[in-house]
């Protein structure tokens, strides 16, 4: 990406991400020109006009919004965990939300009549992720106090991912053929179904996530020298660490509830920023990820319509078909990869 | 500045002390030089990660305050795209708030403590493409721009080829006499913690440190006690050769060219004594040379080899 200045990389990727997010209302199984867009945007009476109101612009909205929590939260464990593998995910917060999920579609809609009703409510794929990230999390921060390390922090959340991705197998060994079809349908990820009441209770919440990023970028920089010399430089290592767990987890949680688990964006993002712009500093790294996560997410879900077709492929089928050739791409160009 | 009293060292495991530093009484002075020396495990690091409240201690006190010390750990940083200016400017975190903006003062100490190390030309370089005595001269420009009074360092020559060994320690001593720095560092390096300290701890197996300038150390034979030197003579500061050949040499020369050559002979067990019937020569001006027995030789090798073939 040459030797520009990240100032010039930073208006870049954000007009990048406008054009994107143009593309993403503009394109699908109707086209619509820029020019009919902005016309429709103020006379929404028409059936253009609703297909923008209703499905393209929460949609977009939804894939900047999590395009961006995703790759901020996993910028945020690749540091505080000082890994290359480390995702959004790596506490286990989406493997809660996932066994909460299978409980209710898979027990639920056709087995028991109390989880049915509660299943056939529109808001209960969320509550039940949301409940199942927010017990992860709860579960998480308890043992946080008790270990010293970050080391053990991260091999915790593994095992926990590890047990609760065992009780999803068994919910799906023991689930009828058509609710594991949902489930299944749902664990792929989806943008589309969000709508405007669903993206502002995300957007909120994201950006409670990003603003408490943003207030840990100091102690975010000092952990890339390690703990200790991070103590020794002033940094309160507990209530950071404790900080950048709940920005994670709240960016992290609000997405797998809204969205289900979307995969790879959070990985790879942060890998690619750092491949593209030289920099260690997360004044400048965090807002570039997200930026660059809001557009990676706005181009997969372009790339999720397939042209003339009504039919949508599922965005985590999309994320690391795109992703995946990508990163290798980078990495072969610049030879390394690391936090 | 730093002082502790009653100072226990150590940790706790599974509920039981253990301890590695019995009631210490310390303090560094300010323009000093301090090597800290004792064998491998006997918590070296500890103590110094407990004076830079790193770590708590089991009794005692550590008089100083959090921006009084400076650390530079064996810690590896592997950041990627952290530069030389990124680290050093690390040092002035303590003083920063949120925004971590740096001010023009700011800016004014990182250059001067890269200065200080004489590292400029690599001002932009990245870390991963420094050798291990430049990335260490960065850690030291890092805790110079932290201002601190103390500086701690835990075995900055570890690892380092002679050269770099020597110009660690020759800038540690430097910046303590220019800056009136207290400056502790941890090593192994007995030669070079000889030649370049004020002031000698020397860890001793009560779990006590003993203190003294090098050569009172030398002289009582308190490193012979703690080392337990296995074929070193501390105080000729040399290998002590076994003269398995039982055959004497008498040595006649002056300078350099004649210590080398002593230690030739030595190394290859011969004794070498005022008197024998062996005699060697060793003359020459611009280019050495070597008689035995009324034959001229122009390496120790090939002296070496007609020797033993008497």
């Amino acid at each position: 990406m040459g030797n520009s200045s990240p100032a010039l990389k930073f208006v870049g990727l954000f007009l990048l991400m406008i054009l994107l997010f143009w593309a993403d209302v503009g394109l699908g199984s109707t086209n619509i020109a820029l020019r009919e867009i902005f016309a429709e945007l103020f006379y929404k009476n028409s059936t253009v006009g609703e297909i923008i109101w209703n499905f393209r612009l929460p949609k977009a909205t939804t894939c900047l919004l999590a395009g961006a929590a995703l790759a901020a939260g996993g910028l945020l464990m690749q540091t505080l965990f000082r890994n290359a593998l480390a995702g959004p995910d790596v506490l286990g917060l989406s493997s809660g939300a996932s066994l909460m999920v299978g409980f209710v579609l898979m027990l639920g809609q056709t087995s028991i009549a109390f989880l049915a009703l509660v299943s056939s409510n529109p808001w209960s794929q969320v509550i039940a992720a949301s409940l199942g990230g927010v017990l992860v999390f709860v579960l998480i921060i308890a043992i946080a106090r008790f270990v010293q390390d970050n080391t053990s922090l991260l091999i915790i959340g593994l095992m926990i991912s590890a047990a609760t991705s065992s009780m999803v197998a068994m919910l799906q060994f023991v689930s009828k053929a058509e609710d594991l079809q949902t489930f299944i349908i749902w664990s792929m990820g989806s943008v589309g179904s969000t709508n405007w009441q669903e993206v502002k209770i995300l957007a909120f919440v994201v950006l409670i996530g990003i603003g408490i990023a943003v207030s840990q970028i100091k102690p975010l920089n000092a952990l890339l020298l390690g703990e200790s010399y991070a103590r020794s430089l002033g940094i309160n290592i507990s209530s950071s660490r404790l900080w950048i767990v709940v920005s994670t987890s709240l960016l992290a949680g609000s997405v797998t509830a809204f969205c289900g688990p979307i995969a790879f964006v959070g990985l790879a993002v942060p890998h690619l920023v750092r491949l593209a712009v030289p920099t260690a500093n997360h004044k400048i790294l965090l807002p570039l990820a997200a930026m660059a996560g809001a557009s990676m997410l706005l181009l997969c879900d372009v790339f999720a319509h397939l042209p003339n077709r009504t039919q949508v492929l599922p965005i985590n089928v999309i994320t690391s078909l795109i992703g995946a050739p990508l990163v290798i791409w980078m990495i072969i160009r610049n030879k390394k990869v690391s936090v | 500045m730093i002082s502790a009293q009653q100072l226990s060292v150590g940790f706790r495991a599974r509920r039981k002390e253990h301890i590695l530093f019995d009631n210490l009484d310390l303090h560094l002075t300010p323009g000093e030089l301090v090597c800290f020396m004792g064998s491998n495990g006997v918590g070296k690091s500890t103590l110094l990660k407990t004076l830079a409240g790193l770590l708590p201690p089991l009794a005692g006190k550590v008089n100083a305050h959090n921006k009084d010390v400076a650390l530079v750990l064996t810690d590896k940083i592997t950041a990627t795209n952290m530069t030389v200016y990124d680290l050093v400017s690390f040092g002035r975190y303590p003083y920063l708030d949120w925004r971590i903006s740096l001010s023009p003062s700011n800016i004014e100490i990182i250059e001067d403590a890269i200065r200080q190390v004489h590292l400029e030309s690599l001002r932009n370089r990245k870390l991963n493409e420094l050798s291990d005595g430049q990335l260490q001269l960065v850690m030291i420009a890092k805790a110079l721009a932290q201002q601190t009074p103390v500086i701690l360092l835990d075995e900055p020559t570890a690892h380092l080829d002679l050269n770099n060994r020597v110009e660690v320690m020759n800038l540690l001593r430097s910046l303590s006499r220019k800056l009136g720095k207290s400056i502790l560092v941890t090593t192994h390096e007995l030669d070079l913690a000889l030649q370049t300290a004020d002031l000698i701890w020397l860890a001793t197996a009560n779990k006590k440190i003993k203190t003294g300038i090098p050569e009172d150390l030398v002289l009582d034979g308190a490193f012979d006690e703690v080392f337990q030197f296995k074929g070193f003579d501390l105080k000729t500061g040399k290998i002590e050769h076994e003269a398995h050949r039982k055959k004497e040499v008498q040595l006649l020369g002056t300078g350099y060219s004649f210590l080398w050559t002593k230690n030739a002979l030595e190394r290859s067990g011969y004794r070498v004594v005022e008197k024998a019937e062996t005699q060697i020569t060793v003359f020459g001006e611009s280019k050495t040379l070597w008689e035995l027995n009324g034959s001229q030789f122009e390496s120790l090798a090939t002296l070496l080899a007609a020797i033993s073939q008497e």
